[in-house]
């Protein structure tokens, strides 16, 4: 635990959970712009955070702690990623939960827990969620490990200050194909556990094709503010983590207050670089058929797979 | 006689004393004393197998209790780690029978046969020699068996069940014992260390291997040899399923391990491709059966196949790993394979027990029946969420920090050996746990969300009833296991990593009290600083939430009314997206028929929809052999018609042809 470690995780925490809700109104703001339309300005979900804050908090008959506590247990796991992760520099408060296999399955616990918040309402729209997400959580699963695989078998370790480490010492390794191609995979993979299109559409509330949505249609007030705040914590937190991963330039190696600030300037301009990209995607993309989202999955499965074998055969 | 002597035979005392207070005492007090008697048995044999794992090894010979072989014990670190975990499993599951029992399961040959039960499957990873071993597993299998039967007057499937395993169990014991014997052929006496000592040619050994994996595996519920494991473990009694889920099928590894490892000392790199293909494959092909399926105890049962496969992922990945040279990586295998073992056993002990209080409060194992639990059955509820997160191997669980290290063995593994077996085998080694891992969340998510939250899906749902104190203790005692290995796998990680190291001959992979450090490769993880970073995380969260008094509101229903439980997903359908997908491997059949109202066709009076999902395993490989089977019988039958002047005429015949043979032949 390294005071660059730590001054940096409290930074990076307060960096996400301040910025998430604006890297969402930059996508939307995006989005909206392409579209033709004005938007409502980026700072439009802290206003509608507040909002939801302010309100009343609602309790639906027949539901037991599993929905109270859902959106807590989601905003803490995705609060430690956020700490942990070498996001501003390249220590990690907590090096012994940094490492990219934890780092996953807890984001992925994050969507487990809403997703039994879902079932625990006992209505067809959120068990119908709770089904779709575990669905395409379970065949997420294969691709993010693979990758992780293929990143961390050139560094030995698949711990995040080792790979960001390794990557800022030998830059010449992020244009090898293995390192793009478990880039792709790895973005397919940010994009369906984010519920972003193509594979959720993140702002319908149509039945047939509501996935996160469908799980979280019955909560209200400062419950649905965590909600959001932790769907958008969640997004913020995958795009660093892609950017960190094959894009590490900026980040901090030593305390001190200019080289952290570099760090947290560099971390905001990656994150909302892709974010904008994703956006811009987005627009020009329809969401799939739920039962054709597994063969981009099991495609970019075989992408993981492929930069493994890059890994190995082209050194 | 050292602790360990001391503390086995005590054990196997009480093990065996219980089972003639069973066939003796009352039954009022049956279930008691044969409870106590298991209980202590377990707490006997855990403290035997620790301080065998600490190094103090025991062996003893008896050649007077047996005709040909006699009684060979040898205990070391190796048969001590199944020792401690199939002793733990036993506090549990003896404590819990205690009330599980009034249920009509206290009659005289049940109560004398789970003692025995688990005096047998301490002996397994007790046995010295060849001959031991043999006598202990069938009298393991035979005890079982009488275990699995225990409810035949109930229900009809359980004879079925009961005729799979026994002669599943019993083919199995064939191809041990084709192996074994030959192994020990040279040998004299056929006692372990002889036995090590003795060189024989590759192919030899090679056989030998491919019997006892058959064999073993068969036990361990391996593909495709899983076929009795899914319908025994569920007709049995709830704590006898989880002794037979989280300690019997644990013996199957062991028997790999120690044929493997120990007296065959290593072998060829296909013997262990072997073993973790088979083990990739039946991980996969287990908890996708598991995935879709609705009755909670054969899900529980199928997950342990999945289970077992994983073991043997680490397993098959440290022979690899030792037979390319790289013992430090074969050690950090084996201890992710034996780390999962010890976690395997404890989650599924809690989970049977759960499904066990389930049955016992409503009467259900069909999940599409079940639901709205949490109010009636709180500590059950808690116990299964406890169980289910584990086994889902999310962080924090037990069976997390146990993948974890088997992802590190593989990931480290990738520079040793060939390019084949670092650039595909490996990859898709970590592909098939990923996608186990993945399949283990939904499969738990469906079990738990749509088991026990939401609303009672029928009336002996709504009407149920918490369990009696001594079942809530068995869970207790299995809950506190799991979340001891959650948080603190430390504890007992360095000794199982210490037995791992002595198997595969270099010092402990896995070190550190707090954070668990792997040696010899880069790796660092602390379940108990993740666990206090959650619950600061979460306190925190919870703080900056506001805690208003809440308004209670009703579900939005559409505007349709209130909603019925009928509206709500089902375990079948929940599953139905998953299945879909997997549709070529699982090939379900189904059935809608939609009936329209004769005025219009687009009026539709009723929709029935049917499926049914058969393991297609099962279904490619055994029936055709059934149904060899049942042919030879026909054919036999009719020459057996029950006609005296047949048969009369068929010795004639033999006669004849007797003579006429000596006659061309002299």
């Amino acid at each position: 635990m390294s005071a660059l470690g730590l001054v940096g995780g409290l930074l990076q925490a307060v960096l996400v959970v301040g910025g998430a809700p604006l890297l969402l109104g930059m996508m939307r703001q995006v989005r909206a712009r392409l579209e033709g339309r004005a938007g409502p300005g980026i700072a439009q979900p802290w206003r509608d955070l507040r909002k939801q804050l302010r309100k009343e908090t609602i309790t639906p008959r027949g539901t037991s702690e599993m929905f109270r506590v859902a959106p807590v247990l989601m905003v803490a796991m995705t609060l430690v990623v956020a700490v942990v992760v070498p996001f501003v520099g390249t220590a990690s408060a907590l090096p012994a939960v940094a490492d990219l296999i934890v780092v996953v399955a807890l984001l992925a616990h994050g969507s487990v827990a809403i997703a039994l918040a879902g079932l625990d309402t006992g209505t067809a729209f959120g068990g119908m969620g709770a089904s779709r997400e575990v669905t395409i959580l379970a065949l997420v699963e294969p691709t993010a490990l693979v990758a992780i695989f293929a990143l961390s078998v050139r560094v030995g370790s698949t711990s995040l200050p080792e790979i960001v480490g390794s990557t800022l010492d030998d830059p010449a390794r992020v244009v090898s194909p293995a390192s793009l191609l478990a880039a792709v995979a790895l973005a397919m993979v940010i994009i369906a556990e984010t519920g972003r299109l193509p594979v959720d559409n993140p702002s319908t509330h149509l039945e047939l094709t509501m996935v996160h949505e469908a799980m979280v249609l019955e909560y209200a007030g400062p419950r649905l503010a965590l909600v959001e705040l932790g769907t958008a914590m969640r997004l913020t937190v995958y795009l660093g983590l892609l950017a960190n991963l094959f894009v590490p330039w900026g980040v901090a190696t030593e305390p001190g207050v200019p080289a952290l600030l570099v760090g947290a300037v560099a971390f905001a301009v990656k994150v909302g670089a892709l974010g904008a990209a994703l956006a811009c995607a987005e627009v020009f993309l329809a969401k799939l058929r739920l039962f054709r989202v597994p063969e981009l999955l099991a495609g970019s499965f075989l992408l993981a797979v492929l930069a493994v074998t890059a890994a190995y055969v082209l050194g | 006689m050292n602790v360990t002597g001391v503390a086995l035979v005590a054990a196997l005392v009480a093990g065996f004393g219980g089972g003639v207070a069973g066939l003796v005492v009352p039954r009022t007090v049956r279930p008691v004393v044969v409870g106590a008697c298991v209980a202590a048995a377990g707490a006997l044999a855990t403290l035997a197998g620790v301080a065998a794992m600490a190094g103090v090894a025991w062996s003893a010979a008896l050649p007077w209790l047996l005709p040909l072989t006699g009684v060979e014990l040898a205990v070391d670190p190796l048969g001590g780690v199944f020792l401690a975990v199939t002793g733990a499993v036993a506090v549990a599951a003896g404590v819990y029978g205690i009330g599980y029992a009034r249920g009509g399961l206290d009659g005289r040959a049940v109560q004398a046969a789970l003692p025995v039960f688990v005096a047998s499957l301490l002996l397994v990873p007790a046995a010295g020699s060849i001959g031991t071993l043999l006598v202990c597993w069938e009298l393991m299998a035979l005890a079982s068996l009488l275990l699995v039967l225990a409810e035949h007057g109930k229900r009809a499937e359980v004879a079925s069940a009961g005729r799979w395993y026994a002669v599943m169990t019993h083919l199995g014991f064939v191809a041990i014992l084709v192996g074994l014997l030959v192994l020990a052929g040279a040998t004299g006496d056929g006692s372990f260390a002889a036995v090590r000592e003795q060189a024989r040619a590759p192919e030899t050994a090679g056989l030998v291997f491919v019997c006892c994996l058959v064999g073993f595996g068969s036990k361990a519920g391996v593909l495709p040899l899983h076929a009795w494991l899914p319908r025994a473990h569920p007709e049995a009694p709830s704590h006898v399923s989880a002794l037979m889920s989280a300690a019997m099928v644990n013996l199957g590894v062991y028997g790999i391990l120690r044929v493997g490892f120990d007296l065959l000392g290593g072998g060829a790199p296909w013997w262990w491709l072997a073993v973790l293909v088979l083990g990739a494959a039946s991980a996969v092909y287990g908890i996708l059966q598991a995935a879709v399926g609705s009755d909670l105890k054969r899900l529980l049962g199928y997950s342990t196949t999945e289970n077992m496969g994983l073991v043997l992922v680490g397993v098959g990945a440290g022979g690899m790993f030792a037979a390319s040279g790289d013992a430090v990586l074969a050690a950090l295998a084996l201890t992710a394979a034996l780390l999962h073992v010890v976690a395997h056993a404890a989650f599924k002990t809690l989970l049977f027990l759960a499904a066990g209080s389930v049955l016992h409060g409503t009467g259900l194992r069909d999940l599409d029946a079940m639901g709205g639990l949490r109010p009636v059955m709180p500590f059950t509820t808690v116990a299964f969420g406890l169980g289910a997160l584990t086994a889902s191997a999310l962080p924090p669980g037990a069976a997390f920090v146990s993948e974890w290290v088997l992802l590190q063995a593989l990931v480290h593994g990738a520079g040793s050996g060939t390019v084949v077996a670092s650039s595909i085998v490996l990859p898709v080694a970590v592909g098939a746990v990923a996608l186990t891992a993945g399949l283990a969340v939904a499969t738990f998510v469906k079990a738990f969300g749509v088991g026990f939250l939401a609303r009672p899906r029928s009336a002996a749902a709504a009407e149920a009833h918490e369990s009696p104190p001594t079942m809530l203790a068995g869970m207790a005692l299995a809950g506190l296991a799991c979340v001891g290995l959650a948080v603190l796998p430390t504890v007992v990680l360095p000794a199982v990593a210490g037995v791992a190291g002595g198997v595969t001959g270099s010092g402990p992979a896995v070190t550190g009290a707090v954070t668990i450090q792997l040696t010899g490769v880069s790796g660092t993880m602390s379940p108990l600083l993740l666990v206090a970073a959650l619950a600061v995380a979460t306190a925190l969260v919870a703080a900056v939430v506001s805690r208003r008094s809440a308004r209670r509101a009703r579900l939005w229903d559409c505007g349709g009314g209130p909603m019925s439980a009928r509206m709500e997903y089902t375990a079948t359908s929940f599953a139905e997206p998953l299945q879909r997908v997997f549709d070529n491997v699982l090939a379900p059949d189904q059935d809608v028929d939609v009936t329209h109202y004769e005025e219009s066709r687009y009026l539709v009076r009723a929709v029935a929809y049917r499926r049914t999902l058969r393991d297609r395993v099962e279904h490619r490989l055994y029936e055709p052999v059934l149904a060899a089977v049942r042919g030879w019988g026909r054919a036999g039958r009719r020459l057996a018609d029950g006609s005296v002047h047949r048969y009369l005429t068929y010795g004639f015949a033999t006669l004849c042809g007797l003579l006429v043979l000596m006659v061309v032949t002299r």
